[in-house]
């Protein structure tokens, strides 16, 4: 009987198509917001994972504190090469290595490209970085000391389509910011935005190039000693950079931090961003649904006459109850499947422009089934919910007065 | 009561309140219909007329006083089991014929069973047949309003059919019909009476209301004359 009921819910859906259409349009929009914008921030929350995931637990990162972000942007006070010697004394320290990062510009021919810099410390301190970024060639060689002149390229940077004209391979010549430079390398891929995309040089370069002092440092990195404690280690650096840089408990204007709280702070930053978007994606919804109560309340004026007939021939309330329930579950349920798909689409749009125009794997869409089966779920939910008002004032009609009725 | 009574109303009353004013539809009206009868209301506008149909129809509950129907007090029913009662026990004509014009003539005969729960096949076999019988079985995709005014009472009588009722009620039947259509309707309503279908029929033509057997006259909500 169900199907039949149906069935018949389905008729009057189309005999309206334009209105049944207009109605859904809200749920769609709401949908394809909510699976479009979580698919993304999954995929930014993964993304960002990747940035970080190949350090390991036991490594910490200094850096000056002005906000979070791109390191060596809105610094105030920058870390210093004294700063690096006095960490590098702290018991359970293994190695301690200053680096810098400054955005640059990078040329070949008459193509240009905006990108990382970063410097690469010597001995010990190289082998730390390579390790705990997991930086490979894929063709030429990574840096040595004593390179002067050399760069390795994140693997991007050595693809054909990086914006620089022909493909840089090794043996180019690439000018950046002014200065030619030997590419020595090209890195294997590593799926990150960052390392992708940057270049490395030795620090001597990097300072002549970009023309740093001498003695700033954008980040330290730390690797512990097997058998440290890590958190231990993190507060005997702490107070040490205190004493430093002159400043009391509380009042500090560095970071002592492990990548893995790094991370925390990013997602939490990213959290907050996504709870932000559910907000308008769930209004967005429930307007949606009031839409489809409006929509059924309409309807069941606009019908009083024909639920009058179906009463007459023997509809009871609860039939006629089913008909219009079912007819706001299926607005919704439709309509959540059309948002859903749209919503895949867009995401996959999103991810593709990102990749393709910005060259970025920071866009990224990441569709959960859950996802897709949850929303079309939650909006046949949403429209049965909002439908059950309207259905009721349908089912308790009287006969005589809904056979009177005239439109 | 006779033991062939089928619908009996007794003593009822239907008193409507308009704000203030008590509006006195049905003054203690008391009419007795026995299974097989052709039987003609008739009066004139104000008389009471549509509000004997509703109860009779089981439509409506009275004020005061009691409805049987199949010796089964009905006065007192909820609406939900009037529905059940009136599906299964009366077949609606009205005068604007009142199809669903969403749906083709097969499925608007066919609704009043699926209101019964009949499976599909059982209500689109009988369905068929009750178009047939009233010659449509050329029509019976067709919508409402692809369908002259007489077919489409056509379609309503059949569709009165569908749950094999006792009781036929037609409300002013030809009301919306030429002569010689209204004609043809009447015509298939004295058929379905020889089959043995009990027939009530509201109408202010006294040309139509002759058809019938017994007519009783209502005015200022009771019956005035009976013949």
């Amino acid at each position: 009987m169900i199907k039949d009921y149906f069935i018949f819910s389905v008729k009057n859906l189309r005999n309206r198509k334009l209105r049944s259409w207009l109605t859904m349009i809200g749920i769609i929009i709401g949908i394809t917001a909510v699976v479009s914008l979580i698919s993304m921030g999954q995929g930014l929350k993964t993304a960002i994972s990747l940035q970080f995931g190949d350090l390991g637990t036991d490594k910490l990162a200094v850096q000056a504190s002005g906000g979070f972000g791109p390191p060596g942007t809105a610094v105030v006070n920058p870390l210093t090469k004294d700063n690096l010697e006095e960490v590098k004394k702290v018991s359970g320290v293994k190695i301690a290595a200053g680096r810098l990062i400054k955005p640059g510009k990078i040329e070949q021919d008459d193509h240009a490209t905006f990108s990382y810099v970063a410097s690469m410390p010597d001995r010990e301190a190289r082998k730390l970085i390579h390790e705990a970024q997991n930086l490979e060639a894929e063709s030429g060689r990574l840096l040595k000391d004593g390179d002067k002149g050399k760069v390795v390229l994140g693997s991007n940077l050595g693809k054909k389509d990086a914006g620089l004209g022909k493909q840089v391979v090794v043996g180019s010549k690439i000018i950046i910011e002014g200065k030619e430079f030997e590419v020595v390398g090209i890195l294997k891929k590593l799926g990150s935005f960052i390392l992708d995309n940057v270049v490395f040089m030795n620090e001597d370069d990097l300072r002549d190039v970009m023309d740093v002092p001498d003695k700033d440092y954008d980040v330290i990195v730390i690797q512990v000693q097997q058998n440290a404690d890590v958190a231990a280690v993190q507060q005997r650096v702490e107070k040490v950079m205190r004493n430093e840089r002159g400043v009391k408990e509380g009042e500090e204007d560095f970071t002592v931090q492990t990548p893995q709280a790094i991370l925390g702070q990013v997602t939490s930053t990213l959290f907050a961003v996504q709870l932000f978007v559910y907000i308008i994606a769930g209004i967005s919804i429930i307007v949606g649904g009031i839409g489809i109560m409006n929509t059924m309340f309409t309807s069941v004026l606009e019908r009083t006459k024909e639920i009058g007939i179906m009463k007459s021939i023997g509809a009871r309330n609860s039939s006629v109850f089913s008909l219009f329930f079912i007819e706001s579950g299926l607005i919704g349920s439709i309509g959540g499947i059309i948002g859903a798909v749209f919503g895949v689409l867009m995401a996959l749009g999103l991810a593709f422009i990102g990749k393709s125009l910005l060259g970025t794997d920071l866009i990224r869409a990441e569709i959960s089934p859950w996802l897709v089966l949850g929303s079309v779920l939650g909006s046949f939910i949403l429209g049965s919910l909002f439908g059950i008002l309207p259905a009721i004032k349908a089912a308790k009609l009287n006969p005589v007065d809904a056979l009177r009725y005239a439109k | 009561m006779m033991k062939d009574t089928i619908i009996k109303l007794d003593n009822v009353w239907k008193i409507y309140q308009m704000g203030e004013v008590k509006v006195e539809a049905l003054r203690g009206l008391s009419l007795e219909i026995r299974k097989g009868e052709f039987v003609a209301i008739m009066g004139p506008s104000g008389s009471g007329k549509s509000t004997a149909v509703n109860m009779i129809g089981c439509l409506d509950v009275p004020t005061k006083g009691h409805i049987y129907l199949d010796q089964h007090d009905i006065s007192k029913l909820s609406e939900s089991d009037l529905a059940q009662i009136r599906g299964r026990k009366i077949g609606f004509i009205f005068q604007q014929f009142n199809l669903l014009n969403t749906l083709t003539a097969l499925e608007n005969v066919a609704l009043p069973m699926l209101f019964q729960n009949t499976d599909r096949e059982k209500r689109l076999e009988t369905a068929k047949k009750l178009l047939e019988m009233v010659e449509l079985g050329d029509r019976m995709q067709h919508k409402p309003n692809e369908l002259s005014g007489g077919q489409q009472q056509r379609v309503a009588i059949a569709r009165s059919l569908s749950n094999n009722p006792e009781v036929v009620l037609a409300d002013e039947p030809t009301g919306n019909l030429d002569s010689k259509t209204g004609e043809i309707v009447i015509r298939f309503l004295e058929k379905l009476n020889k089959e043995g279908k009990t027939i009530i029929m509201v109408s202010h033509d006294a040309n139509v209301a002759r058809h019938a057997q017994r007519i009783e006259h209502l005015k200022d909500g009771r019956v005035v004359k009976r013949g």
